[in-house]
């Protein structure tokens, strides 16, 4: 078992948040349009703490918030060690000609980012789509993705696994670095 | 952590599966419910994906249901029936199925008229078999729907009393309930004219009242079961219209129990004989909901066999 490098402190974590925050309101500057929506699991905590802060700062929620499941959606199933259980899926509200800002914790291969889009295709058209991420892991994309907000950029070794953990499921906010995912 | 696959290559009944395989399917019906209430009602998770629907017994609901299941899965689907086939001109079981499973197809989904059609087909040949009924043994697909419809509307089986009324005898239905729901903690009581009650039917685990008032007063749930005639060799009951009188379940009977009994039936319903019109299409009945939760549930059993690995 490794402890895991500390490359994004709790304290740092938090002023991250918050600068993204902002950036999506610079050009959301009238987020009645926008559906902010998180891939689950962990892009829906990240979605979470966002939705809290841009609370606070628009003093109302003027944006819609929906969580999306695309376990069904994955192009590697039955060809991964073991399939993965679905979670739920809550968008109670249309994204047809909407502004819609994905949300995950992590952008790596692209094929996750790439799996939402699908998914949201068969939810209607939207206006257009962007990505939010905490970290963009700028080496091995598979697909030609990027991010529109990230929170920090990591150009780690393949091998290595990156870690966001969050304050209201981990106890603490932090991204951590890993040598390996089986010495995490 | 919760278990993401089934703990086997087949659902051949639901005798030989567990309650975590159980909450498996019905916690990922849940899922695929919501993508058959979407505006498009299909997501791609099976699109490599041959599946070969062998039908040697007449369905109309399982079989709709199950081809619905396939295509919004995306998988591929060829159909074949008994009376349109070989077995007409003396092919024997095995040779049909590996005669449809060299064109390459990834799984089974099959009805036979012999009880452990399934089992024999399972030791002989590679792709996933599912059970869609085996003569008078297992419809687990029908059980799991139940339950999940049972637990949308009352949000647990643990616990609750289920009354199955009717020909429990010839009703496999009844066999794959009577194991589902005691796998998930209910109660399960049977109700029908001692001819058509399996004499060793406690030795599952049930109980049995032969009078109809005092199993609904008990039950929270009431499954009704069709009168099978075309599988009964012999007069079990005088006349439809006596069942009728004693077992039939009517607007009267229920408003005379001062409870709110919750009415399923697998279909196809006798209008008039094991359930009168007036309860059928009522408020109490979710018909209905079992045929749509069905799609759902079919989904997720083959989602959950196509990932299943090693």
């Amino acid at each position: 078992m490794e402890s895991g490098k500390v490359i994004v402190s709790p304290l740092r974590f938090q002023l991250t948040l918050k600068r993204l925050c902002h950036q999506v309101l610079e050009n959301h500057e009238n987020a009645t349009d926008l559906c902010i929506i998180g891939i689950q699991d962990r892009g829906v905590y990240l979605a979470d703490r966002l939705c809290i802060l841009l609370d606070q700062m628009t003093g109302s929620r003027p944006f819609k918030y929906g969580k999306l499941d695309i376990t069904f959606y994955r192009d590697d199933f039955r060809r991964r060690d073991k399939p993965l259980r679905a979670s739920t899926t809550q968008m109670d509200f249309a994204i047809e000609g909407k502004k819609v800002l994905l949300v995950d914790d992590v952008l790596y291969t692209g094929r996750t980012v790439h799996a939402a889009i699908t998914t949201l295709q068969d939810y209607g058209r939207p206006a257009s789509i962007e990505l939010l991420c905490m970290v963009d892991r700028r080496f091995n994309r598979h697909f030609p993705i990027r991010s529109d907000y990230t929170g920090i950029a990591v150009d780690a070794l393949d091998q290595a696994y990156v870690r966001v953990r969050f304050n209201q499921t981990d106890g603490t906010d932090a991204i951590l670095l890993f040598s390996g995912k089986q010495n995490m | 952590m919760f278990q993401s696959q089934l703990s086997s290559r087949h659902l051949l009944g639901i005798k030989y599966i567990s309650r975590e395989d159980i909450e498996l399917i019905l916690d990922t019906a849940a899922e695929f419910k919501e993508v058959i209430n979407r505006p498009v009602k299909k997501v791609p998770s099976l699109r490599d994906v041959t599946i070969a629907n062998v039908f040697f017994e007449n369905s109309t609901r399982t079989r709709i249901s199950f081809e619905l299941a396939e295509r919004r899965l995306s998988a591929d689907v060829v159909n074949f029936s008994a009376s349109s086939s070989s077995v007409s001109k003396g092919e024997t079981l095995l040779d049909t199925v590996n005669n449809i499973l060299a064109m390459k197809v990834d799984m089974v989904v099959m009805r036979h008229p012999a009880p452990g059609a399934h089992h024999f087909l399972s030791r002989h040949i590679d792709a996933n078999i599912i059970n869609a009924g085996d003569g008078t043994h297992e419809h687990p697909t029908q059980a799991l729907l139940d339950a999940y419809s049972i637990r949308e509307k009352l949000g647990t089986v643990e616990g609750k009393n289920v009354l199955i009324v009717g020909d429990i005898l010839h009703s496999r239905v009844a066999l794959s309930n009577i194991f589902c729901l005691n796998k998930l903690g209910a109660k399960v009581k049977v109700c029908g004219p001692p001819t058509l009650i399996p004499k060793y039917i406690t030795s599952l685990g049930v109980e049995v009242e032969h009078d109809i008032r005092k199993a609904l007063e008990w039950c929270d749930v009431a499954n009704v079961l069709r009168i099978q005639l075309e599988r009964q060799d012999i007069r079990y009951i005088p006349s439809l219209r006596e069942y009728s009188l004693y077992y039939g379940i009517n607007k009267a009977l229920l408003d005379s129990i001062n409870k709110d009994i919750v009415i399923m039936h697998p279909g196809p319903i006798n209008r008039g004989v094991e359930l009168a019109s007036d309860v059928a299409d009522s408020g109490r009945s979710i018909i209905l909901d079992q045929v749509e939760n069905g799609v759902a549930v079919r989904m997720a059993v083959l989602y959950l066999l196509a990932g299943k690995v090693g």
